[in-house]
């Protein structure tokens, strides 16, 4: 299995608020509001930490989840929120200057 | 936000002059100037859905039943519309979503009106109870509009300003403005009663009635942290409600 690099798209609205990070996607609106499994891999997506280092080593600690399944699900979040261009999902690392870093409020 | 309308034809001048009474003013100055273009055929369907996407600074509004262009820096632009009232009247909502955008200010659905000095603002889809909340309201309150407020920032906090923008009511708002000391969630109840509720909800409720046709992506984001720093700095409560009078009791 390939690995997979995550990165947040610098184009995207995010606020974390309460406890909670809303994102919203620039290309349609759609505001999404994470869980705390969603929030951690949103902050981690780096473009430069595989998807499955992020799953060991952030997820799955805080989480009583099988890793396989942990990765399988988080996959599948990163594919659905790469579908409205609020992450950009590669199987080779994404450079730097596309973090989201810049953007956090 | 003076608009000016330049048109040829008497008609739809006199229809214009009607239908935004209240709202007319005398001043030379605008911030919004229209040239519109009176065709006949060519367009028909309001329904159909809004395209509002901007290219090299140049704003595109298209309907079933309008184009239009606008630009920013000019502060210009044209409608190629037939002789109706609503078309122009769309037109003049977008482009006050894009320049309230740019400003940190939004228009939402709500209904909201002024009492005591300040303004109240009841958001909700439709069915909600805007038109119901401004039916019942008591005589010393001043309707603003029954179904979209136009919300700015001001150095001093945000402000409610009346529209002429009409709901189920068809009522033109009164032309004046206050403070915004409060937005309701309106929902229908067995009762009347006023509930807080988190800052996090808030902003998804308000961004939900916030109106947007933009596809911009930086537009998309001004609008987002907007809703953000209102709910931070505007106390947000749900008002259930029966409805009966008794709820104004509780406003204001």
């Amino acid at each position: 299995m390939s690995r997979l690099y995550v990165a947040r798209n610098p184009k995207v609205a995010a606020r974390s608020l309460d406890g909670e990070m809303m994102i919203m996607s620039g290309r349609d609106s759609t505001l999404f509001t994470l869980n705390r499994t969603a929030t951690i891999l949103w902050q981690a997506a780096d473009g430069a930490t595989p998807l499955n280092e992020i799953v060991e080593q952030r997820i799955c600690p805080e989480f009583d989840v099988e890793p396989a399944v942990a990765l399988q699900d988080a996959e599948t979040f990163a594919r659905d929120l790469a579908s409205h261009d609020i992450l950009q999902v590669s199987e080779n690392p994404i450079p730097s200057k596309m973090s989201f870093a810049g953007e956090m409020r | 936000m003076p608009v000016k309308v330049n048109t040829s034809d008497p008609q739809f001048s006199d229809m214009l002059v009607n239908r935004y009474e209240g709202f007319l003013t005398e001043s030379p100055n605008s911030e919004i100037e229209f040239d519109v273009d009176l065709v006949e055929g060519g367009f028909s369907d309001p329904d159909a859905d809004v395209h509002v996407s901007q290219n090299r600074g140049q704003w595109s509004l298209e309907r079933g039943d309008f184009c239009a262009e606008w630009n920013p820096a000019s502060r210009r632009g044209w409608i190629r519309q037939s002789a109706n009232p609503y078309s122009i009247d769309a037109v003049l909502r977008i482009v006050h979503t894009l320049v309230l955008a740019r400003q940190g200010g939004f228009l939402l659905h709500s209904a909201s009106a002024i009492r005591n000095g300040k303004a109240f603002l009841f958001a909700g889809v439709s069915g909600a109870g805007k038109t119901t909340i401004s039916r019942l309201a008591p005589a010393d309150a001043t309707l603003l509009t029954d179904e979209i407020s136009y919300v700015r920032k001001t150095a001093k906090g945000y402000v409610g300003f009346g529209t002429p923008f009409t709901g189920e009511l068809a009522k033109l708002g009164e032309n004046v403005s206050a403070p915004i000391a409060a937005l309701y969630l309106l929902a229908k109840g067995p009762e009347n009663r006023i509930e807080p509720i988190p800052q996090g909800e808030a902003a998804r409720a308000l961004l939900a009635n916030v109106l947007f046709f933009a596809e911009d992506q930086d537009l998309v984001q001004s609008t987002f942290h907007s809703a953000f720093e209102f709910v931070s700095r505007v106390p947000v409560s749900r008002l259930t409600f029966v409805p009966d009078n008794d709820v104004w009791e509780l406003i204001g």
